[in-house]
């Protein structure tokens, strides 16, 4: 832990001091405050508004997880089908990158069009930002299965099922958990788009709100909140990764 | 009565012949090992035997039943330790057994305490020695339910002083849990070490060149590698080795 906090000061400096350097310039240029607000009346605002934005923090939260937790098993669910399906594995992968290359902005207004305004269509947003790397990943992982492991298993008669559950998956564990990782990061992103394009409530509608009646620092401060979540759920994936896969730091050790 | 018969194999792939019309049995208890140049069919044997491929001519029984393509009916031993990193070692050496039944845990940590790996029953592989992890590899295959193990060159990747070690510690432990071995070496010590009977291959087609039935009484030890009668033995195995060369 304290080894951890060593490590960590250098980072910690830079942003310290890139944020005085940011007071410094808004006092000495005397930057008018919507225009750019210094850090310290961004934290006083983020302090003294937190009864305003959180139902919105509260409800992005609650969107986000939902979205991630349906993309996350989504992505995982069409892994595996296409892992054990070859042949359908062709047909569909293509498909798969196309989807990643539809613009997001001009589905949004869309899927509001086709679905309204309640929570679907921004699920439907989150989903698809979530699931792609996620089903690479664990495409990936499950297909790089040490062949020496693999003629093991088929030489001591196991069926695919065993196969699947004894070797592929908990082989391609830390591989999927990276694809986890980068679609925790994504899905607050893709909740915030969802809510800038016609919801009630959430840090995007708060972050619009802002921006249009140029209260700078309150978009400051859900631009921070937004980097505070991605961070936190970054964080709990980690945490998470580290429990699962806790026989990956251990080699060398008792033998030696 | 014989557990294992092999009787007139005969495989190619593309059109060249790997096998060719090999036929040899072994007795319930016995070891036996297969004796041939690298690259001489023997993995393909091993792969026939345990039924990831059907051989295009040619049957195998094991147990008097018909078993030709069947998977399950051996326990086998790879010639890389192949544990798997995410379990320990206990978890490991129930894998074999799990495929195929219920694993006995007691069991399995008293083999372990055999072995000489007391202690490491929670670690994971990478944290044991070469040596210990094929330790481990062939626990696994004793704890497996099927009675004849099939073991493919599992001492190859070590060096000389683990792998006479493990030759005597190997012989220790199936005198103890006596099963009929299938072995397959490229080293003559070894095989004339390990074995009751010694059968050697030729190359490219493989088929069976001789067999020798070993006198040695057991139980050997290392020291045996030195006397007069073990070198003849060789010898005699090492010229008909160099026929096929």
């Amino acid at each position: 832990m304290t080894q951890r906090f060593i490590r960590g000061w250098r980072p910690v400096a830079v942003l310290l001091l890139f944020i005085l350097l940011w007071e410094l310039c808004s006092r000495w240029f005397d930057i008018p405050e919507w225009l750019l607000p210094p850090p310290s009346l961004i934290l006083e605002t983020g302090i003294s508004s937190w009864a305003d934005y959180a139902p919105h923090l509260f409800s992005t939260i609650r969107l986000t997880f939902l979205g991630f937790m349906i993309g996350a098993c989504f992505g995982l669910l069409l892994a595996v089908l296409l892992h054990l399906l070859p042949s359908v594995r062709e047909a569909l992968y293509p498909l798969l990158i196309l989807s990643q290359n539809i613009p997001i902005i001009v589905l949004a207004p869309l899927l509001v069009i086709w679905f309204g305004f309640g929570a679907l269509p921004k699920l439907i947003i989150i989903v698809l930002v979530c699931f792609f790397p996620i089903a690479i990943a664990a495409m990936d992982g499950l297909r790089q299965t040490n062949p020496e492991w693999m003629h093991y298993m088929k030489m001591s008669g196991a069926t695919k099922g065993q196969i699947f559950r004894k070797l592929e998956w908990p082989n391609a564990l830390p591989s999927i958990f990276s694809g986890v990782k980068i679609s925790a990061a994504y899905s607050v992103m893709g909740a915030v788009i969802s809510e800038w394009l016609g919801a009630n409530k959430g840090i995007g509608v708060y972050m619009t709100l802002a921006s249009s009646s140029f209260r700078t620092d309150r978009v400051f401060v859900a631009i921070f909140l937004i980097m505070g979540l991605s961070l936190l759920f970054f964080l709990l994936i980690n945490l998470l990764e580290k429990r699962m896969t806790s026989w990956q730091r251990k080699g060398g050790g008792v033998h030696e | 009565m014989n557990k294992l018969v092999v009787d007139q194999l005969t495989k190619s792939f593309d059109s060249s012949i790997i096998l060719q019309n090999v036929s040899f049995s072994i007795q319930d208890g016995e070891f036996v090992s297969i004796l041939g140049p690298s690259g001489s069919g023997k993995s393909t044997l091993f792969h026939l035997i345990g039924g990831l491929y059907r051989p295009d001519s040619g049957e195998i029984y094991i147990n008097g039943e018909r078993t030709t393509g069947e998977k399950g009916r051996i326990s086998y031993m790879p010639q890389s330790p192949s544990l798997l990193p995410w379990r320990t070692i206990l978890e490991n050496v129930v894998l074999s057994s799990e495929i195929i039944e219920q694993p006995n845990k007691s069991e399995a940590l008293n083999m372990i305490q055999q072995a000489g790996l007391e202690g490491y029953e929670h670690a994971y592989p990478a944290q044991l020695s070469g040596g210990m992890k094929q330790r481990a590899s062939f626990i696994r295959s004793l704890l497996s339910p099927q009675s004849l193990i099939c073991l493919d060159e599992p001492f190859s990747a070590l060096d000389e002083f683990t792998r006479m070690d493990m030759q005597e510690w190997l012989l220790s432990i199936w005198t103890e849990h006596r099963r009929s071995i299938l072995f397959v070496t490229h080293n003559i010590e070894e095989a004339i070490f390990l074995s009751d009977r010694v059968i050697v291959l030729s190359d490219r087609p493989a088929k069976v060149q001789r067999e020798f039935t070993i006198p040695f009484a057991r139980p050997r030890h290392s020291s045996l590698m030195l006397t007069r009668e073990f070198l003849k033995w060789k010898k005699e195995i090492f010229e008909e080795l160099k026929v096929l060369v």
